[in-house]
């Protein structure tokens, strides 16, 4: 598992970070019984302070994904509710052929973020009035 | 084994006639890392070097653990001091610049500091001089370390160095906190790297001290209000407002929000740690680009 935390995102990091692991598991990347990378390594990898990396665990404890066993470390306890590792996959190789073509038309990434919200958004409203 | 805290009562310097550091009381958190930030000038230097015992205070007094470090020579050997050029002898080699570390100190870790800069694939064996700027920067961070302080105080160790070699600096640091006990004290222009890797914030302004919280608090405490031009003897009676600007139709006032509730009708938005900062370096961020750039401005944004 590798780790990237953006600074000039809005996202605080240690909900960057949070997410990175949580989508690892998602992924089949990680999976129920693996042992998460120590404090340590993630502080190293990502250059954060290392209270940011202990919220991120809290967060992702008491979402019940992970558990801190006192002096072993970090374990994946389950996956988050969704579609399985395989079809994850397929969604996410289908967004980035997605990404690629749209990029290749000239837009650029925040156009790009704008319109996948503003498409969640109009489908949320379509569903509200159905 | 506890981290140690930092605490100066009404600590001040003066050099002739001029305050370079006046009435600073302050705690610095122990096992945490602490960013320093002011203007050139501020203090910030005046500040570390006193921590570290190389400079006297003039007034007030300095704690560490507890103890005053200038009473014992020993203890100073628990603070680890890097100066902002970095001090190092160009023609050695990194060896025997670790070498020179293990004359000095009792318990200098030796094989710790090879290990860190193994990993960061810098040679022993090549002149100080012959380095990079990142690589000067990560030999004196492993002399630091190597002392096994319980106290690390860096003047400016980012000004001279690139993104890529900031970040494993920055990286380097974080672990260390992780391995052992440390208490850190950063003092940087560049206040996007400080955010990252800092949790607590040090303002110094014209040699005073003007804010010391944990980041955390400092963004949840702090908002910008704004709001059709009125009179704000209210709001400044029980909120602190760090900046007000005016212009005939609106004011706009970056705000330390107090317990007490807030008229409906301000618009209230967060602020980015860089807009608090710049507020309380009384440097107010105008909606047109100024004239002239204020200096501190400048610094603060340059290499963003």
């Amino acid at each position: 598992m590798t780790l990237r935390v953006d600074g000039r995102s809005g996202v605080p990091p240690y909900l960057q970070i949070a997410q990175q692991i949580r989508q690892a598991i998602v992924a089949g990347v990680l999976v129920p019984g693996d042992q998460l990378p120590t404090v340590k390594e993630m502080v190293a990898m990502v250059a954060v302070n290392p209270n940011t990396v202990f919220k991120s665990l809290r967060e992702l404890e008491f979402e019940g994904l992970v558990e801190g066993r006192p002096g072993a470390g970090t374990f994946v306890l389950r996956r988050p509710p969704g579609p399985s590792a395989s079809h994850h996959i397929k969604l996410r190789r289908s967004l980035e052929r997605w990404v690629n073509q749209a990029r290749l038309s000239g837009m650029d990434d925040r156009s790009i973020e704008g319109l996948v919200r503003q498409v969640m958004f109009d489908l949320d409203e379509r569903e509200a009035t159905a | 084994m506890t981290a140690a805290t930092i605490e100066t009562t009404g600590l001040g310097k003066r050099y002739g006639s001029t305050w370079a550091l006046q009435d600073v009381t302050l705690t610095v958190p122990p096992g945490r890392i602490s960013a320093l930030v002011g203007a050139n000038g501020a203090g910030k230097t005046t500040l570390l070097r006193m921590l570290a015992g190389v400079a006297t205070p003039s007034a007030g007094t300095i704690t560490v653990a507890g103890q005053h470090p200038a009473d014992d020579v020993g203890f100073l050997r628990r603070i680890s001091y890097v100066a902002q050029d970095m001090p190092l002898y160009g023609r050695w080699k990194v060896a025997d610049q670790l070498k020179l570390g293990t004359e000095l100190n009792e318990d200098f870790d030796d094989a710790g500091a090879r290990e860190r800069l193994r990993a960061l694939s810098i040679p022993l064996d090549r002149k100080v001089a012959a380095l990079s700027g990142g690589m000067r920067a990560q030999v004196a961070l492993a002399l630091a370390l190597g002392k096994r302080p319980d106290v690390l105080l860096l003047d400016e160790p980012l000004a001279a160095l690139d993104p890529l070699a900031r970040r494993d600096f920055l990286s380097t640091v974080a672990t260390a906190v992780v391995d052992r006990p440390l208490t850190v004290l950063l003092s940087s222009h560049l206040l996007p790297d400080l955010e990252r890797i800092c949790d607590h914030l040090i303002v110094l302004a014209g040699g005073r001290l003007v804010l010391a919280d944990d980041i955390d608090h400092v963004l949840a405490t702090h908002r910008v209000l704004t709001a059709a031009a009125r009179d704000t003897t209210a709001l400044e009676r029980v909120h602190d407002v760090i900046t007000i600007q005016r212009t005939p139709r609106q004011v706009t006032g970056v705000v330390r929000v107090g317990a007490a509730p807030l008229e409906p009708d301000w618009d209230v938005t967060e602020v980015s740690l860089e807009e608090i900062v710049l507020a309380y370096l009384g440097v107010a961020q105008s909606a047109g680009p100024p004239a002239t750039a204020p200096a501190s401005l400048t610094l603060l944004r340059e290499e963003r």
